[in-house]
C-alpha cells in the first residue's frame, strides 16, 4: 500500500514538474512584464531598474534555477502587481475556493444520490424520463448565461438576494453555490442512474428483498454502496472540472477565490502569482487522485493495489 | 414495456425451434429494414434537435449572405430597443447599446461558434485516434509517453490549460482552436486505445497479418471502421463541451476578441447593460444552452442506435407496443 502511494507520488511529481518547466518557459516566450506593468513614457533607464529589481534581465535558464530554488524553499516569487508574496496572496484566495467547492461537492453527490436512484428505480416510467431530460439540460447550461440570468430574477428583479459580494451571510452563497452545482449535477445523475440500473438487477438485491427489507434500506444502503466506484470516479473528475466553473463563477459574483486571483493575475500578466496559483491548484489535484484510489480501496476490498 | 421481448433475449427465451428460428430471423430482418431516419423520428428530443441544428446551419451559410453588414450598422435610434416589431423585422430580438441589430449579430456570431467548436473537435478527433491507435497498435515506451502525456493533461482543468497557454500565446482563432483541441484529445485517445486493444486480439486481424498486411493497412481497413462509430458518439457531446469551453473563454474575455462576435462575448459584453436590456445577454446565452442541449440529445440517440441492447426502444412503435 505504502508502495502504491510513493508511486502515485512519484507520478505526480513528474507531472509537475513537466507543468512547471512548460509554464515558465512558455511564459518567458511572449511578452515583457516590464513594458506592460510601467507607464507607456517610461524611459529605457526605468525599465532597465525594473527588469534588473525583478530578475527579468538575466539569461532565461538562470531565471528558472533560481526559481526552481527558490519554489523548493516555499518562495514563489513577488507579484509584480501588488509587490506582495505571490504564494500568501494565493494561500489567502484558497480557503474560499475549497468552501466554495466543497461544500457544492457535497451537494451534488447527496442530491445526485438520491435524484439518480429513484430514477433508476424504475427505468422508462415517467419519473426516470423527467430526471433523465433534466440532467441533460442541467449538464448543457453555460454557467455563465445562469449566473447572469440568475442575478438577472433573484438580485435585480426581485431583489432577495446581493448581485454580488463575499461574506459570511449566507445570501451571498446561495447564488453562487447554485450555478456551480448545475454540471456535475447533471452529469453525476446519469452516471448514478447508470450505475444503479446495474446494481439493482443483481442477485443480492433480490435476495435482500426475499429477507423482507424495506425498498428504502435496499436502495439507500445496500445497492447504493455498491453503486458508488463509478459514481466516485466520475465525482473526482466533476470536481476538477469544477475549478473550470469556479473560475467563472468567483469572478461574476466577485469572490475573493483562486479563481478570479488567477484571471486577474492572466489579465495583468503577473507571472508569479500565476505560476504560483497554478502550481498550488495542481498540487491539490494530484492529492485529490491520490486520496480518491485510497477511496477506492476503503469501497472494495476487492481492490488491492499492488 | 415487460410484455417487449429484446431481440437479443427471445433465443433465451423460446424453445430453439426451427420455427422460432425462423421468426427470429424474419424479426431481425424486417426491423433492420428501418431506415436511420425513422429511427430518429420515433425519438422526439433528438428530432427537434437535429431541426435545430439544421436552422442554425441556414443560419450559418446564408446568414452572412444577406446579413453581415447589418450586423455591424449603427442604428442610433434604435439603441437597446427591446424585443419586439417596434424598429422592424430585424430589431424582433432587440438591439445593442450602439443600435445594432441582435438578430443579424446572433446568426453572425453562430457562424465563429460553430466554426471554433466544429474546427476543434475534428482536431482533437483526428490527432487524438492517431495517437489512440499508436498506444494501442504499437505499445511499448512510446505507447506508454503517449498515454502519459495524456495523463497530465487530463488531469488538469480544461478551462485552466487554455488559460495558461492563451496567456502565453495571444488570443488569436487559431490559438484558441489549438488549445480547444489540445484539451478534448486524451478522451479520443483513451477511447480509441481502449478500443484498438481489444480489436487487435480478434481472429480477422490475425489473418490479415497472416496474409502480409501491414499495420497501416491493418489499422485503417480493420480496426478504424470498428471505432469509427464509438468515435461518432463521443465528437456529439465533445461538441457541446467545447462550445461551452470557448463560450466560457469568450466570456472571461480572453477569447475571441471583439470586432469579432461568438455567442460568449455577446453574454459578456450584454452583461454590462444587465439592467437596462436584459435582452443581450439573455438570448445569446439561450442560442447557447439550445445548440449544446440538442448536441446532447442527439449523441443520447446515437448511443441507442449504436448499442444493439437498446436499439430495439425505438425500433419497436409505440402501436406495436400495445396490442
Amino acid at each position: 500500500m505504502l508502495r502504491y502511494i510513493g508511486k502515485r507520488a512519484l507520478q505526480s511529481a513528474v507531472g509537475l514538474s513537466v507543468l512547471i518547466i512548460a509554464v515558465f518557459f512558455l511564459a518567458r516566450l511572449t511578452g515583457d512584464p516590464a513594458k506592460l506593468l510601467l507607464p507607456i513614457n517610461a524611459d529605457q533607464a526605468l525599465i532597465d531598474e525594473f527588469r534588473a529589481r525583478e530578475g527579468l534581465d538575466r539569461p532565461v535558464i538562470e531565471q528558472f534555477g533560481v526559481y526552481v530554488w527558490n519554489v523548493m524553499h516555499g518562495d514563489f516569487g513577488t507579484s509584480l502587481r501588488r509587490h506582495r508574496p505571490a504564494l500568501d496572496m494565493v494561500l489567502e484566495a484558497y480557503p474560499v475556493t475549497l468552501q466554495l467547492a466543497f461544500t457544492a461537492m457535497a451537494l451534488v453527490l447527496v442530491s445526485a444520490s438520491l435524484v439518480g436512484s429513484v430514477a433508476a428505480y424504475r427505468p422508462g416510467s415517467a419519473v426516470d424520463r423527467t430526471v433523465t431530460v433534466s440532467s441533460l439540460i442541467s449538464a448543457s447550461v453555460p454557467d455563465f448565461w445562469v449566473a447572469i440570468s440568475a442575478i438577472l430574477l433573484f438580485a435585480v428583479t426581485l431583489q432577495w438576494l446581493p448581485t454580488s459580494g463575499y461574506g459570511s451571510d449566507i445570501r451571498f452563497w446561495l447564488l453562487p453555490l447554485g450555478v456551480l452545482v448545475l454540471r456535475p449535477f447533471g452529469m453525476l445523475v446519469q452516471v448514478v442512474r447508470a450505475s444503479m440500473i446495474a446494481t439493482l438487477s443483481s442477485a443480492f438485491v433480490r435476495t435482500a428483498r426475499i429477507k423482507g427489507m424495506s425498498e428504502g434500506r435496499i436502495i439507500y444502503v445496500h445497492a447504493l454502496r455498491n453503486a458508488l466506484l463509478p459514481i466516485i470516479t466520475v465525482a473526482a473528475d466533476q470536481t476538477v472540472g469544477m475549478i473550470n466553473g469556479l473560475v467563472i463563477i468567483e469572478t461574476i459574483f466577485g469572490f475573493p477565490g483562486i479563481g478570479k486571483l488567477m484571471i486577474d493575475a492572466v489579465m495583468a500578466r503577473d507571472f508569479p502569482v500565476v505560476q504560483a496559483s497554478i502550481l498550488v491548484t495542481a498540487i491539490a489535484i494530484f492529492t485529490l487522485f491520490i486520496l480518491v484510489d485510497l477511496a477506492y480501496v476503503a469501497l472494495d476490498p476487492r481492490i488491492r493495489h499492488r | 414495456m415487460s410484455h417487449l421481448i429484446p431481440v437479443s433475449d427471445t433465443a433465451e427465451v423460446q424453445p430453439a425451434g426451427a420455427v422460432a428460428a425462423a421468426e427470429l430471423q424474419e424479426s431481425v430482418r424486417v426491423r433492420r429494414h428501418l431506415p436511420w431516419w425513422r429511427l430518429l423520428l420515433r425519438d422526439k428530443f433528438a428530432t427537434a434537435s437535429v431541426v435545430w441544428f439544421v436552422i442554425l446551419l441556414a443560419f450559418v451559410f446564408l446568414g452572412p449572405l444577406f446579413l453581415s453588414d447589418k450586423a455591424t450598422a449603427v442604428n442610433l435610434a434604435a439603441r437597446n430597443a427591446p424585443p419586439g416589431f417596434s424598429h422592424g423585422f430585424l430589431n424582433i430580438l432587440g438591439a445593442d447599446p450602439l443600435g445594432r441589430p441582435l438578430l443579424p449579430r446572433l446568426m453572425v456570431g453562430a457562424r465563429n461558434t460553430l466554426a471554433i467548436a466544429f474546427s476543434s473537435v475534428i482536431c482533437a478527433l483526428v490527432l487524438g485516434s492517431f495517437l489512440g491507435m499508436i498506444a494501442g497498435y504499437v505499445g511499448g515506451i512510446i505507447g506508454n509517453l503517449i498515454m502519459r502525456l495524456a495523463d497530465v493533461i487530463s488531469s488538469f482543468p480544461s478551462l485552466l490549460l487554455a488559460l495558461i497557454v492563451l496567456y502565453i500565446l495571444e488570443p488569436h482563432v487559431m490559438n484558441l482552436v489549438l488549445v480547444l483541441a489540445i484539451t478534448r484529445t486524451s478522451i479520443y485517445l483513451r477511447v480509441t486505445r481502449a478500443e484498438v486493444l481489444e480489436i487487435r486480439e480478434r481472429a480477422f486481424v490475425d489473418a490479415s497479418r497472416a496474409l502480409g498486411g501491414g499495420a497501416p493497412h491493418i489499422l485503417r481497413r480493420h480496426i478504424a471502421p470498428l471505432v469509427a462509430p464509438t468515435l461518432g458518439t463521443i465528437v456529439t457531446v465533445d461538441f457541446a463541451a467545447v462550445m461551452l469551453a470557448e463560450s466560457a473563454l469568450s466570456f472571461l474575455g480572453i477569447g475571441i476578441q471583439p470586432p469579432e462576435i461568438t455567442w460568449g462575448l455577446m453574454v459578456a459584453q450584454g452583461r454590462n447593460y444587465l439592467t437596462q436590456a436584459w435582452w443581450l445577454a439573455f438570448v445569446p446565452g439561450a442560442a447557447i444552452m439550445l445548440t449544446t442541449l440538442s448536441a446532447n440529445l442527439i449523441s443520447s440517440w446515437l448511443r441507442i442506435i449504436n448499442d444493439p441492447a437498446q436499439r430495439w426502444r425505438l425500433e419497436i412503435s409505440r402501436k406495436e407496443a400495445k396490442p
